[in-house]
Formats: structure tokens, sequence, C-alpha cells
């Protein structure tokens, strides 16, 4: 569903992503991890369009990305530190989004499983991180899109509520849709991931399959496998 | 409704709630009141509002919105990751920023000034220019903050730039230009006096207003050659205009780095 080819981006004198190819495949959840700095956030805002290559292709279901950025509509964002306007209230920001999209079909299914109809009228700024967490999680599969790009969706998440938000993600794999999520927690990934791509200093060090990854590393669980690729 | 307009909306209602706003439009309409109170009239109570919109409108424009761009950028973010054209966006961020800051000081001024009806003998075009005035130095200075905030992702940074720029258009330049004066006072002057003066939106929106006004003393130096050079009619003309490049300027620099910037 999409494909970098040969991403390159730098910052100033600074390298971020150099030389970097991967595919997210529908039906596959990816894991995209890496130590801090490594050019992760900076890829997944590459793709949504927030940063612009210096040289390479992002393309999606085979087409290169417009820059007018209509492809947008079929990938829901969740990003690492979600903040919305402190004076909306919940009802707000959400209807805000469904106006955006005219005619777009939604799903409310996160928004009830989160509670988030008790809190509709609760301006955003009297939310606590973990609130936010779930307005922005509910957000990015409000329109059920084609790519799910999860920034450390499970942060600031209590159990029943990270429990939920991965039940969803199940979902959408079932349902045959790309997601991609950028973590951390490492357990949480082994659960959900299917796919592994490692980034360290700005180049794809692996790209494949989790089991390729234990098999490759020759690891029984993804934190270790993860960390001999590190120590490589 | 147009992705423009939306975006306008969210940000209307989220200002429009914001404590500090509305601190903003009671502390002008508590100045204004309290001029009327203290037995200010007409010409008096129009010159020390002035005084006050000239010192605070900038500042509150510039430190406001620059708190507000980086405090926003999250939100900036999810907008930029839906199916919007950034022109849009930055339409709708920039006026959801402008509209509310310039209706409080439309507010907060012009509230007073209908309660006590107008001010007393104060020409109305005097009025009419104070309230363009204020307006246009919240746009124009709106559009500043988020060119500075938009230029620099160092928060520290961008909110000294933005004081700095507080502290030149309003104190520093007349210091400066009167000191060019003093140093200069054998060359002829006039023309570069002239275009020091509309180079400042805050010199243009103070000489517009005190002409208006029967307060020639006032007018300083600048203000009377910009009398004698434009009489009648041209000289609000040149000056209204010169406020809208104000306007315009920093707002289609804020435009060109949002447009072409990484978030």
């Amino acid at each position: 569903m999409i494909t970098l080819e040969d991403i390159r981006k730098s910052y100033g004198r600074r390298t971020v992503l150099d030389g970097v190819s991967l595919a997210l495949r529908p039906g596959r959840v990816t894991a995209l991890v890496g130590p801090n700095g490594s050019g992760k956030t900076t890829l997944v805002k590459l793709v949504l369009g927030l940063a612009r290559v210096d040289a390479g292709r992002v393309l999606l279901a085979g087409a290169p990305v417009d820059a007018e950025g209509r492809y947008r509509a079929r990938i829901g964002y969740a990003p690492q530190a979600p903040r919305f306007p402190d004076n909306l209230a919940v009802g707000e920001v959400v209807a805000m989004l469904r106006a955006l999209r005219p005619g777009a079909a939604t799903d409310e299914t996160l928004i009830a499983e989160f509670g988030l109809f008790d809190e509709w009228q609760a301006p955003v700024g009297t939310l606590s991180g973990g609130w936010r967490q779930k307005l922005s999680s509910a957000c990015a599969f409000l329109f059920s899109p084609d790519v799910l790009m999860l920034d450390e969706p499970t942060a600031g998440l209590d159990p029943v509520a990270s429990g939920t938000l991965k039940a969803a993600v199940r979902r959408a794999r079932e349902q045959g849709r790309t997601v991609l999520i950028s973590s951390h927690i490492l357990p949480e990934l082994e659960e959900l991931a299917d796919d592994v791509a490692f980034l360290c200093e700005g180049r794809l060090r692996f790209g494949g399959s989790v089991k390729a990854l234990l098999k490759h590393t020759g690891a029984l669980r993804l934190e270790p496998a993860i960390a001999a690729l590190l120590a490589a | 409704m147009s992705a423009l307009l939306l975006v306008l909306r969210a940000g209307v209602r989220d200002l429009t709630r914001n404590r500090w706003l509305l601190a903003y439009g009671f502390a002008l309409a508590a100045i204004a009141e309290a001029l009327f109170f203290f037995g200010g009239t007409g010409n008096q109570v129009v010159l020390s509002l002035l005084n006050a919109t000239l010192l605070l409108v900038p500042l509150v424009a510039l430190v406001f919105g620059t708190m507000h761009v980086y405090a926003s950028r999250e939100f900036i973010e999810l907008l930029l990751t839906q199916p919007l054209p950034r022109p849009a966006v930055f339409a709708g961020l920039f006026l959801g920023l402008a509209l509310p800051l310039a209706g409080a000081f439309l507010a907060g001024v012009g509230l007073p000034l209908l309660v006590h009806g107008s001010a007393g003998d104060a020409p109305r075009l005097a009025l009419l220019f104070l309230a363009g005035g204020g307006v246009a130095l919240s746009v124009a200075f709106a559009a500043l903050a988020m060119a500075i905030a938009l230029g620099t992702d160092d928060r520290l940074r961008g909110m000294a730039t933005a004081l700095g720029a507080w502290f030149l258009f309003t104190i520093v330049y007349d210091g400066a230009v009167l000191a060019g004066v003093a140093a200069f006072a054998e060359w002829p002057l006039e023309r570069a006096l002239l275009g020091a003066m509309l180079a400042n939106p805050v010199d243009i929106v103070r000489v517009l207003v005190v002409g208006a006004l029967d307060a020639s003393a006032l007018l300083g130096y600048t203000g009377a050659l910009f009398r004698r050079a434009f009489g009648g009619l041209a000289g609000p003309a040149i000056g209204l205009a010169a406020l809208g490049a104000w306007c315009a300027l920093p707002m289609l620099l804020a435009r060109r780095r949002f447009l072409r910037r990484d978030f």
C-alpha cells in the first residue's frame, strides 16, 4: 500500500534519513523501531506530507503522493504528543474533522469504546494526557482509513484503553488495512506486529517479518532481537 | 463550508473562549472607562486611548500571537495530515488568530465609546481612524508574530524576537528617527522622514489619528511634515495604503514560511 523508495532527508547538515526503502503492506502491522533520533518520526512525517523528501519517492497504492494532499484522505494519524485547541470541546474537535471530510463515512466505534461520548462537552484543555491520547487515536480511526500511522499510540493510556486500542489495531489488520506503529514498547509491538522496520542512524538496518528477524538474530523474542541488531 | 472557513471557525471558537484574550478586551475597556470616569472628554480621551492602543495592541498581538502559534504546533500538524491544501490551512489559521485579536480590541475600545456617546466633541474621523488603526495594528502584528514563530522552532528565540520587534516599533524607532534628525540637521530630510514614518505602522496610526483631531501641536515633526506633504485626502489615503501594506507584507512572509517549512 505504501512504498518508500530511496528516501533521503536532511535538516541542515544533519542527515536524518539516508536512502531508506520500505514497503508497508496491506493487512499487516509494521513496527517501526529504532533508537532515539534514528529517523522514525521523520519517516512518518514524510509519508504524511508534514515534511518534504530531499530525494526519493513516497508511493501510495503505486502512485506518487500528490502535493495537494488529497491522498491523506486515505490515512489516519495519531501523533506521539497530541494537542488540540484547549477551548474546543471534544465534540467540536470531532465535528470539525468530520466537516473537513464531507461525505466520508465515519466509524465511531473507538469513540464509544473509549467512553469519549461521556466527555463530549468537555473542553480539551481540561482533559488529562491519557484522554487526549484516546481522542487522538479515535480521530485516527474515525474515517476507517486504508492506512493507519500511530506514533507511540499507547503512551499515557491506562491498561484498559491500551487493550481497546490494540483490539482496534487487530480489527484494522483483519480488514486488510495497512498499519504502521512507531513505538519503544517492544512487548506491545510483539503482540501486534507482523513486520519490523528497524532504523538506526537514518538507515534501514532491517526490514522484514518478525519471524525473519527472530531467525536472523537467533533470538526468541523481539526485544533481544532488536538489542542484537543494535549491537551489530 | 470550505476548509478555510472550518479552520477559521475552530480558531475563532477557541480564542473567543481564551481567558487571556478576554482579559485583554476587558483591560482595554477598563482603560477607556477610567478615562471617561476621570473627566476626560473628546480629544483628551481619544488621545489617551490612542497612546494605550499604540503600546498595548502591538505588544499583545506579538506576544500572544507568537505563543499561540507555538502552542498550536500539534494542532497545525493535525490539520496538515487532513486532505487539505496548505494555503487554505494557513489562511484559516491566520484569520483565526487575527480576527479574535482585532475583535477584542474593537469590543474593548468601541463599547465604552458607544456607551458614552462616542467621545463628546471628538471628530468622527479620528474615532474611525482609531478603530481602524487598532484593527490594522492587530492584523499586522499578528501576521508578524506568525512569521516569527514559523521562522524558528526555538520558542525562547521566537519570544525574544517578538518582544524585540515590539520594543523596536514602539520605543526605539522614534528615538532613532529623532537621533537621525539631530545628527543630519543640515541635510534636507523631509522625504527620508516621510519614508521613515510610513515604514512604521505604529507611527502611521499615530499620525492618522492625531491628524484627524484638532491637535496639530501633538503631530510632532514627522506628522507635521506628513500633513504638509500630503494635505487634504491624499495624506489619509497614503497612510491607509501603507497600513494595508503593513498587514499584507508580514502575512505574505508568514504564508511563505508556512508553505515551505517542514513540520
